[in-house]
């Protein structure tokens, strides 16, 4: 008996190796999120890559963009300032490709971090709680200065960070939606998904498309600084490309990160409440079109927070804590 | 009037507070305001050319004025204006302080 053709993507598809597998995400739509009829929300699930997140994306750019300039060859050590998501893709993907990894990151993370990292071998670096990702960029960027032998990718700076999302999740999303897209949210940390996305949506969709930021308002305990001249913003960041820019407090973030699992059975991470959040407030917005949020990770690295059980007002460093 | 909401970086130039209160009907009058009412927030809010500092982010009920008027933006009264300093992030770092 002929076995009827796998049609549905992503389940098309077949690699020789885990790192090809990386993209193609699924589209999902959110009925129960959108609050008008002729609004949909879809999210595009970043969970789903190999490693849980979307940086998968953007450490499999990082690396072969590398190696195809010749800047590094198997057995030379990568460093990288990062302290989530970045650091377990590259670790997963140096490991396959023979490269040893150092990851400098605050003192500070939640054991997941650690542990996932050690997982796939990666050697970890402190650098000073109190100064947090700003302190891990500083300290990595000294120590690069310090040791040529060391390849940094730094995806801060780096043009291949927006281009893995020009490249893929862009073209992924016109592709499932035939070029309808009326808005596209997502969260703004190093920037490379909304550079790459922006472009790409600019170019073949024009201003009907509204890009939106969706940004962490960090809780004072982490805003540390001793002087507003501290301050980071990545060199990659256009703010031209972008038509709104919204923050999101740590509470409504784990709220909505809570009303993803509750109203439509989605685990997601913390930084995917808040950019569904914002979602929402833009489709309210709108009389008709379609909304794409970005997944950007699903929930198991923030499941010692316990903030998938208990109420919202007892989960313990809400505002202490760097949730995305 | 409007509402304006002290990070705690600039709270010793504003004697201590978290949120002050400043007239204006826009965003850079409104500052001005409160630059006129503290005198020590200058230079940390705004550059030599007048503009905002580049480390400066201001929010006008949640959404970033750069991408809005920028200092022009209209503000109505009740409006809230939040100042945050810019900060790395976007890597879900988890930290636990």
């Amino acid at each position: 008996m002929a076995v009827p053709p796998i049609e549905r993507r992503p389940c098309a598809g077949r690699y020789t190796d885990l790192v090809d597998s990386i993209g193609n995400t699924p589209l999902i739509e959110l009925k129960r999120l959108s609050p008008k009829p002729g609004v949909r929300i879809w999210a595009k699930l970043e969970s789903m890559n190999p490693t849980g997140s979307i940086k998968d994306r953007v450490a499999k750019s990082l690396i072969e963009n590398a190696e195809e300039k010749g800047l590094i060859s198997p057995g030379q050590t990568i460093l990288e300032p990062t302290s989530g998501n970045t650091g377990i893709s590259l670790a997963m993907i140096c490991a396959r490709k023979g490269y040893p990894l150092k990851v400098v990151m605050p003192d500070n993370v939640t054991p997941e971090r650690t542990q996932l990292l050690k997982m796939y071998g990666a050697e970890i670096v402190y650098s000073p709680g109190d100064q947090g990702s700003n302190g891990a960029v500083a300290m990595a960027l000294d120590m690069a200065a310090d040791d040529a032998s060391y390849y940094m990718p730094y995806q801060y700076g780096n043009e291949a960070n927006p281009r893995a999302h020009y490249e893929g999740t862009a073209v992924e999303i016109l592709d499932e939606l035939d070029g309808n897209v009326d808005a596209f949210v997502a969260g703004l940390g190093t920037g490379g998904t909304l550079m790459g996305v922006a472009r790409r949506f600019k170019e073949e969709l024009g201003d009907r498309v509204t890009i939106v930021a969706a940004e962490p308002m960090q809780g004072e305990p982490v805003q540390g600084l001793r002087s507003l001249d501290d301050g980071f913003i990545p060199p990659i960041i256009d703010l031209s490309l972008l038509d709104r820019k919204i923050f999101v407090t740590n509470r409504d973030a784990v709220v909505w990160t809570r009303r993803l699992l509750d109203e439509e059975g989605l685990f997601a991470g913390v930084s995917s409440g808040a950019i569904a959040r914002v979602a929402v407030r833009i489709a309210s917005e709108m009389d008709h079109g379609n909304v794409v949020f970005i997944v950007c990770d699903d929930g198991w690295k923030y499941l010692s927070s316990g903030l998938y059980t208990l109420p919202v007002d007892e989960v313990e460093n809400l505002e202490s804590t760097v949730w995305w | 009037m409007a509402t304006i909401r002290i990070p705690p970086v600039l709270r010793p130039s504003v004697g201590g507070e978290r949120e002050v209160e400043a007239d204006g009907g826009t965003v850079g009058a409104v500052l001005n305001n409160l630059v006129e009412a503290h005198p020590a927030t200058r230079e940390q809010l705004f550059g030599e050319d007048g503009e905002l500092n580049r480390y400066v982010n201001v929010y006008l009920n949640d959404e970033d004025v750069r991408v809005l008027d920028g200092l022009d933006t209209a503000v109505g009264a009740g409006d809230g204006l939040v100042i945050l300093p810019a900060m790395a992030g976007g890597d879900h770092a988890s930290l636990r302080s």
